[in-house]
């Protein structure tokens, strides 16, 4: 039977969607820090401290959603962990290294008020952000369009066999809509410079860096698409051309929405349009990491998934977890639901050594 | 180069230097906790200051071993897979249960707690960090409960040659488990312990270098302040008092758990992996002395050259089983109980790759054991007896102004961090050759083990391990240095650096404004 295995298919694809949708601005406000600061150097430190400061409350309870998603698959199909991570593996040290510097650089770069520090920490901030965006759309668009795993499912081909067109369209996918995503959280969360700015980067931007995730979504749907993964596609396709439309007529609120829905139909489209596939070999079709325990019986396939007892255990944990969770993740966005400024910010201190003389 | 011994490198590598910071993460914030709760109580702003000064080093750490875990768990996949497929019914769920349980609480709720200052309610700010803190505790437990199953399996069977989960709350109540979990928190009480008293007492000497503090006749304190430098007042005499005695009394504590915690654990080790237990004494022949102190060449692994030249009798003994006179069995005996269990040679396999039919070497590195376990008592023993003897000589109210006192009182701080290391090191390579140690307790699964030699991913390259093995180590160390140099400047800036409104300079923005964000990054 593939009821849990089909569950936590499902599971897995609620994760990555989450975590697309609320690492999405995370990962594009720290790319706008590097790129979207416009003015004299203390105009500039101000928009940048006001991008941060959207999502300094709530950029490390999101980050979670990509590890609950990476243990989440490991708990559910360890076969698709393993694979899949140990042959993305010089691109996701690379992600681990731009996951690093990244939070540590959110955290630090308020700690200090010299220039240089900032601009370093920014760059750590926006350079880091970039790379792990990239890496992520990579290693998705990957794993929906096959890499040369063999039969005991390792890579073949060298460290750089999954350097190909397919990694780059979904790493510049993620980036792309990243941008646009957190430019329409900007314009929602800021007050002066920065949300004008975002505001119309969101028009501006949408039709080019929306281009990449449309064409991901479209291979998939030409290759495996089937009628339910076609009807989430149009629903995407509403989702964003109301939000564009809101979006010109500085509704930041629904263009937000507009955007995240998109994003959200759009991924799950894609995993509609591939189940039970999770890892399709180039090699040969029947080294494949499958869901499914039926198309694994024909030989068509691997089943990469664990037993009903664990999928059960596992099932229970997150029924009760996740909905409590949502709860208090949507409370902390309540708390912090107030547009910032500039003005509102206090200013970074110096920290002076407390001795005498 | 082997790729196993570079994946085993950076697999050390980066977990000895996450749990540089987990421990500090751990105890200082309960420490924390403590001290807010305390505020909130009692309005006393001494706990005030204490909360928003440890608070800032509490989360200058925090950080760093929130982006050095997510290695940790990355690892698995990339480097590892071999062992992700062999133990992936068991092994994730204690992953994902630890994200979903634990992770989302602590990051949302410390979000909450550090941007809430004068946003959220006091009891209620106070409740969000409890709630961070907890988080950061249940976290411990599920990765010690993953950790441990790897030490002692237990809730599986063994189906088509993979252990396979049938009993998750076997796994969860595992004896191993709960030694260790209560080992690593009292472990980190004892670490946040140090960490107080050393800074507490820099600030002391400070302020009586500074001929702020004196002493009369009688040796008592006498407390003075210094207006010009904010933050000097005769509060933050008290301050600082007050953390180094919490500092100390907590350092003593955690220590004592960890005799009585590490004594289960050991007691449990000499019965699920006996020959852990007897490389960590160096313990060639059977019997029940203590070595105190052996040379030789640990590394051989026959012991013929092993030369114990002090021991005390009877002290094995009751380390293993609470009694004097049970004997315990030393390395040339489980040698070959080993091998005629588990075999002599590896076995052919596609897993194995070259080392396929390598001779198998049941004997950790024996100088690893035996020094690790020396090491690991030693310096928690040291802390501890130091933290008594501060307790003793601030008797009268301030630190001696001598500076070597004062800067042993810093160097302290690494001891109890040195102590959980070599703790780490020992448990780990101890288990060596196995990854996934067998079994042999009465009820114990036969058949659920795997050596580390079958672990490694068989499609990642030497290069590729190298690669990443050295980018982390040099990110790493680098971030390191970041840490140090920032925990420096808040240290030195005193209560002062964590409360810029206790200098002179008012906040000039309108009360509108700072509705908005009492703090911000």
């Amino acid at each position: 039977m593939d009821v849990l295995p089909t569950v936590w298919f499902i599971a897995v694809a609620a994760l990555w969607i989450g975590y697309l949708i609320l690492e999405g601005f995370d990962l594009g406000v720290g790319m706008h820090m590097l790129v979207s600061a416009r003015g004299s150097a203390a105009e500039r430190e101000g928009q940048r401290r006001v991008m941060l400061n959207t999502i300094g409350p709530v950029w490390d309870g999101n980050e979670v959603w990509l590890l609950v998603a990476g243990a989440g698959i490991f708990a559910a199909f360890p076969l698709w962990y393993a694979s899949l991570f140990s042959a993305l593996y010089i691109p996701l040290t690379l992600v681990l290294v731009g996951l690093i510097f990244r939070a540590v650089a959110i955290e630090y770069r308020g700690k200090h008020p010299g220039a240089r520090w900032g601009r370093f920490w920014d760059w750590a901030i926006g350079l880091g952000s970039f790379v792990v965006a990239f890496g992520i759309g990579a290693g998705l668009a990957l794993t929906t369009t096959g890499l040369p795993i063999d039969a005991n499912g390792d890579r073949v081909g060298g460290p750089f066999a999954w350097l190909t067109w397919q990694a780059v369209l979904g790493g510049l996918a993620v980036v792309g809509f990243a941008l646009v995503h957190s430019a329409a959280f900007l314009a929602l969360k800021t007050t002066g410079p920065v949300r004008e700015r975002m505001g119309a980067f969101v028009t501006k931007a949408a039709p080019v860096a929306l281009l990449p995730i449309v064409a991901w979504v479209l291979l998939i749907q030409f290759t495996t698409g089937n009628v339910a993964s076609w009807l989430l596609v149009v629903g995407a396709v509403v989702a964003i051309v109301l939000g564009y439309v809101a979006a010109l007529r500085r509704r930041e609120g629904r263009a937000f929405l507009g955007i995240a829905v998109f994003v959200a139909l759009g991924a799950a489209a894609i995993f509609t349009a591939v189940y039970p596939v999770v890892l399709p070999s180039s090699l040969d079709p029947a080294f494949s990491l499958t869901v499914s325990r039926e198309m694994a019986a024909t030989g068509a396939a691997v089943y990469a998934g664990n037993s009903d007892y664990t999928l059960g255990v596992m099932t229970v944990v997150t029924a009760v977890a996740l909905p409590v969770v949502l709860v208090y993740q949507v409370w902390s966005y309540w708390v912090f639901r107030k547009r910032l400024g500039a003005e509102n910010l206090p200013a970074v201190h110096d920290i002076v050594p407390a001795v005498r003389g | 180069m082997d790729p196993l011994e570079i994946a085993r490198w950076q697999f050390g590598i980066t977990t000895v230097y996450h749990f540089l910071m987990v421990p500090l993460t751990l105890g200082l914030g309960a420490v924390v906790v403590y001290l807010q709760t305390r505020w909130n109580r009692t309005g006393d702003e001494r706990y005030l200051r204490m909360t928003k000064f440890w608070g800032k080093l509490y989360l200058i750490n925090f950080i760093m071993g929130v982006a050095t875990g997510i290695v940790q768990e990355f690892q698995f996949g990339m480097a590892w897979s071999e062992y992700s497929r062999f133990v992936g019914d068991v092994f994730g769920a204690p992953l994902a249960m630890e994200g979903l349980l634990a992770f989302f609480v602590e990051s949302t709720f410390l979000g909450l707690w550090i941007f809430g200052w004068g946003r959220l309610p006091k009891a209620i700010h106070t409740a969000t960090l409890w709630l961070a803190v907890i988080g950061s505790w249940i976290s411990a437990f599920f990765i010690i409960a993953a950790n441990s199953w790897m030490q002692h399996p237990v809730g599986v069977e063994l189906v088509d040659g993979r252990p396979q989960l049938v009993d998750i709350w076997a796994v969860v109540t595992n004896n191993t488990a709960i030694a260790a979990y209560t080992h690593v928190l009292v472990t980190a009480v004892a670490v946040a312990g140090g960490f107080l008293l050393g800074i507490a007492w820099y600030q002391l000497w400070r302020r009586r270098r500074d001929g702020i503090d004196t002493v009369d006749a009688s040796g008592r304190v006498v407390v003075g302040e210094a207006p010009e430098i904010p933050g000097r007042d005769k509060l933050d005499h008290s301050v600082w008092l007050k953390s180094l005695r919490i500092g100390a009394i907590i350092a003593i504590l955690g220590f004592a758990g960890t005799a009585v915690t590490g004594d289960l654990q050991a007691k449990l080790m000499f019965q699920q992996q006996p020959m852990k237990m007897a490389a960590a004494e160096a313990a060639c022949e059977t019997g029940s002395s203590f070595s105190i102190l052996a040379f030789g060449d640990l590394t051989a692994s026959d012991c013929s050259s092993v030369v114990t030249v002090l021991q005390v009798p009877g002290v094995l003994g009751y380390l293993a089983n609470g009694d004097v006179n049970q004997t315990v069995q030393g390395v040339d005996d489980l040698v070959p109980q080993y091998e005629e269990k588990y075999g002599t040679t590896l076995p052919e396999g596609a897993i194995y790759g070259d080392r396929s039919g390598q001779t198998i070497d049941y004997v950790p590195l024996m100088y690893v054991t035996y020094w690790g376990f020396r090491i690991m008592i030693g310096f928690g023993a040291l802390a501890a007896f130091a933290a008594a003897v501060a307790l003793w000589l601030t008797r009268k109210g301030t630190v001696p102004a001598n500076v070597w006192i004062m800067r042993l009182a810093i160097f302290g701080i690494l001891a109890p961090f040195g102590a959980a290391a070599a703790g780490w090191i020992f448990t780990e390579m101890g288990r060596q050759p196995f990854v996934v140690a067998p079994n042999p307790t009465p009820g114990g699964i036969d058949g659920v083990y795997m050596f580390t030699a079958a672990a490694v991913s068989p499609g990642v390259t030497a290069g590729e391990l190298l690669f990443s093995a050295i980018t982390l180590t040099l990110v790493y160390l680098a971030l390191l240095v970041v840490e140090v140099y920032l925990l420096v400047r808040f240290v030195r800036g005193g209560v002062v650096s964590a409360m810029p409104e206790l200098a002179a300079k008012d906040d000039d923005r309108s009360d509108d404004d700072r509705d908005v964000l009492a703090f911000a990054y």
